[in-house]
């Protein structure tokens, strides 16, 4: 591991570079999550059910993987900024909208609106999932940064963690006794995109366009921030407007990916790692790569999820979880932060 | 010299003997709630029976209803409640007090997710049931400990690493269970919840004998090492000076703390929080006046037992009692952190 990071440490690669490649590497990703399934297609199907034609049971089966597909990208880039912006703010190693708690609190607003308000579309509850998103990111920052030494990692993480628990247990809680809406209750646990249509992925669009351009917007002056509030306060930037700014840029992604997807972890927290790894620690290199390479991630994990349990598949919250929480063990072993 | 010295002695002797009676007290007091709990449970709940009637069902006589609704409705369930509660209780306090941290409980680092799921797997992917599947848990509880333990111990020591290796691993032990259930042929929630936050709704007199054995097996070990873990708690050169065998403790703790948990996850599912709450309640209770284990176990029967009653009766709709007990839970573990964070010392 140790030859493995020095031998891709940052700027050894130019980032256009980078970029270029892991584009490459989605369009490549894209093919696969098109072309693999329970289904068998050929190239003549790909293409034909690209043309947008249904005639037969290959092409349908096509013309049902391309919002799939497209969900999977959208989703993965946005966790990818989500979490980008999120360590960059905490300047913490851990920060990932699955851990912190804000994936599962957008569930929870959705499942109150659900059962209590009778919200049935989409179109109300992307509102739910964002505000639920936002508030579960202020009340876990704000419950870790109480105390002298401020939001250590571990305090982040053991917030988190407990928000979660007491979440889901209101989750059940309500979900429980409703026996018409019970079943849904496990896409509430585990995050997938296998329900996907295009009416929800145009739904949550704007929202996640306004966030990618909020976090584009923000990422220089994160910069700033990274040398620290003091330096930051002198070179004359707002410290407080920037984390404002960058929280609500990382809260939209979160909450409305959530909203279509339901809860999905560790995204937000190995893509910006590896990143970083890779083109150092400029936000602006870090974002664009983590967007390209959150999609990357979430299409593999998917193509994986559906190869692994064929004939059925596997959510891909659930990869996820498989491939991200081996990762958080080793940056826990790897990290020397002071509250380890 | 004497004289002066007899007054503080004295002294001494009267502020052990007050100690010590302390500790009895709450030590009677939490038995008498248990025991309130038992017969509260037994005879009110959607009918009343006279404690009468439940004295006789209990003593092997057939009384026309009660014998249906206590003999064959309550007392599994309260029965296993007791004995699941206890050995969560015992189990996640001698975590702690092994860990010196309260937050290094079963339940936050891993372990009865790792039971719990080996569980399901035994359930769903083998056909096993009864003893076997505790078996099964038992070792892969243990599996997970050692895992845990051997990735956070770095230059001899672990720290808050192990409760942050924990966490990791627990969400990806969630994930295993979450998908072993999505593979089950049928998503029964019932079925589902009890593994999701714990449940004693499937609960069968059947279960007991084993919950039995393992609360009177492992319990006494551990209780037999309270002596020897108070003193672990001084650090271990410490109590290696004064004669403790820390290695040898510590394996047998761990493993009867492990057992306990595996048996109890699988029978009833990890029932949240119940583990990390009844330590830091015991220690507050008895504050200081001798080994906390067995008022924490007398402490997760009442957690188990009441959860179980509110979720039950107390509310509008039945819950399963881990919903009680997470929704308790979760909320004290946040004003833990924020009151050790004010007093400025760091978790």
């Amino acid at each position: 591991m140790k030859f493995l990071c020095t031998y891709f440490s940052a700027n050894r690669f130019p980032p256009m570079m980078l970029i270029g490649c892991s584009a490459v590497l989605l369009i490549i990703m894209c093919t696969l999550s098109i072309s693999i399934g329970t289904r068998v297609v050929a190239w003549q199907d790909i293409i034909n059910g690209l043309m947008g034609s249904v005639a037969t049971m290959e092409e349908a089966s096509v013309a049902m993987r391309l919002p799939r597909t497209l969900l999977a990208l959208l989703a993965g880039s946005a966790l990818g900024i989500s979490g980008a912006i999120m360590q960059s703010v905490t300047r913490n190693p851990l920060a990932d909208p699955g851990l912190l708690g804000v994936n599962i609190g957008a569930s929870f607003f959705v499942v109150i609106g659900l059962v209590w308000f009778g919200l049935s579309q989409m179109s109300h509850y992307v509102w739910l999932a964002i505000f639920g998103a936002a508030t579960t990111a202020l009340f876990v920052h704000v419950i870790s940064a109480i105390g002298h030494d401020g939001a250590t990692p571990l305090k982040f993480a053991l917030a988190g963690a407990a928000t979660s628990i007491a979440i889901s247990s209101f989750i059940m809680a309500v979900v429980l006794p409703r026996n018409d809406i019970a079943g849904s209750v496990q896409s509430w646990q585990i995050g997938g995109v296998g329900g996907a249509t295009y009416g929800s992925i145009t739904l949550i669009l704007p929202f996640l366009l306004i966030g990618g351009l909020l976090s584009l917007t923000v990422a220089r002056k994160l910069n700033t921030i990274a040398l620290g509030d003091d330096v930051a306060m002198g070179l004359g930037e707002s410290v407080t407007r920037i984390r404002i700014h960058a929280w609500l840029a990382a809260v939209l992604l979160a909450g409305a990916t959530t909203a279509a997807c339901g809860p999905i972890g560790f995204v937000g927290l190995v893509v910006p790692h590896l990143c970083r790894l890779l083109v150092g620690i400029d936000n602006r290199w870090l974002m664009t790569l983590s967007a390209l390479c959150g999609a990357n991630l979430l299409l593999a994990a998917d193509v994986l999820g559906r190869i692994l349990a064929r004939p059925s598949e596997l959510s891909v919250g659930i990869v996820t979880a498989f491939i991200g929480a081996p990762f958080f063990i080793w940056i826990v072993r790897r990290q020397k932060v002071k509250a380890l | 010299m004497t004289t002066a010295i007899n007054p503080i002695e004295q002294r001494l002797k009267q502020a052990r003997k007050q100690r010590a009676w302390r500790w009895y007290r709450v030590v009677g007091f939490l038995l008498i709630l248990v025991i309130a709990l038992l017969l509260l449970t037994l005879s009110v709940g959607q009918s009343i029976t006279p404690l009468s009637e439940v004295v006789a069902v209990i003593l092997g006589e057939q009384v026309p209803g009660a014998s249906f609704v206590v003999g064959q409705l309550r007392l599994p369930r309260v029965l296993v409640a007791l004995l699941v509660g206890t050995s969560f209780g015992l189990a996640g306090a001698a975590f702690q007090i092994m860990l010196r941290n309260p937050l290094a409980s079963p339940d936050i680092i891993g372990v009865s997710s790792g039971a719990s799921a080996a569980a399901v797997f035994a359930i769903i992917m083998l056909n096993m049931s009864g003893g076997s599947v505790a078996v099964f848990s038992i070792f892969a509880g243990l599996m997970v400990t050692l895992t845990v333990f051997g990735l956070s111990f770095k230059h001899g020591s672990a720290g808050t690493r192990l409760i942050l290796v924990g966490i990791g691993m627990a969400a990806m032990l969630e994930s295993v269970i979450a998908y072993l259930l999505s593979q089950a042929q049928s998503w029964d929630l019932q079925e589902a919840m009890r593994w999701l936050t714990g449940s004693v709704n499937s609960a069968q007199l059947t279960q007991v004998p084993l919950l039995c054995i393992s609360v009177a097996v492992f319990g006494s070990l551990l209780l037999s090492r309270s002596k020897d873990l108070e003193v672990l708690r001084t650090g271990d050169e410490t109590a290696q000076a004064l004669g403790v065998r820390v290695n040898q403790t510590r394996l047998v703790v761990m493993l009867s703390a492990v057992g306990l948990i595996a048996v109890g996850v699988a029978t009833t599912g990890p029932i949240a929080f119940v583990a990390f709450l009844s330590g830091p309640i015991a220690v507050r209770l008895i504050s200081n006046t001798g080994s906390a284990l067995l008022p924490a176990g007398l402490i997760g029967a009442c957690l188990v037992m009441g959860g179980d009653y509110i979720g039950q009766f107390l509310l509008p709709n039945r819950y399963p009692v881990g919903v009680v007990t997470g929704a308790l839970g979760a909320p004290y573990l946040i004003y833990l952190m924020i009151r050790t964070n004010r007093k400025g010392g760091s978790l």
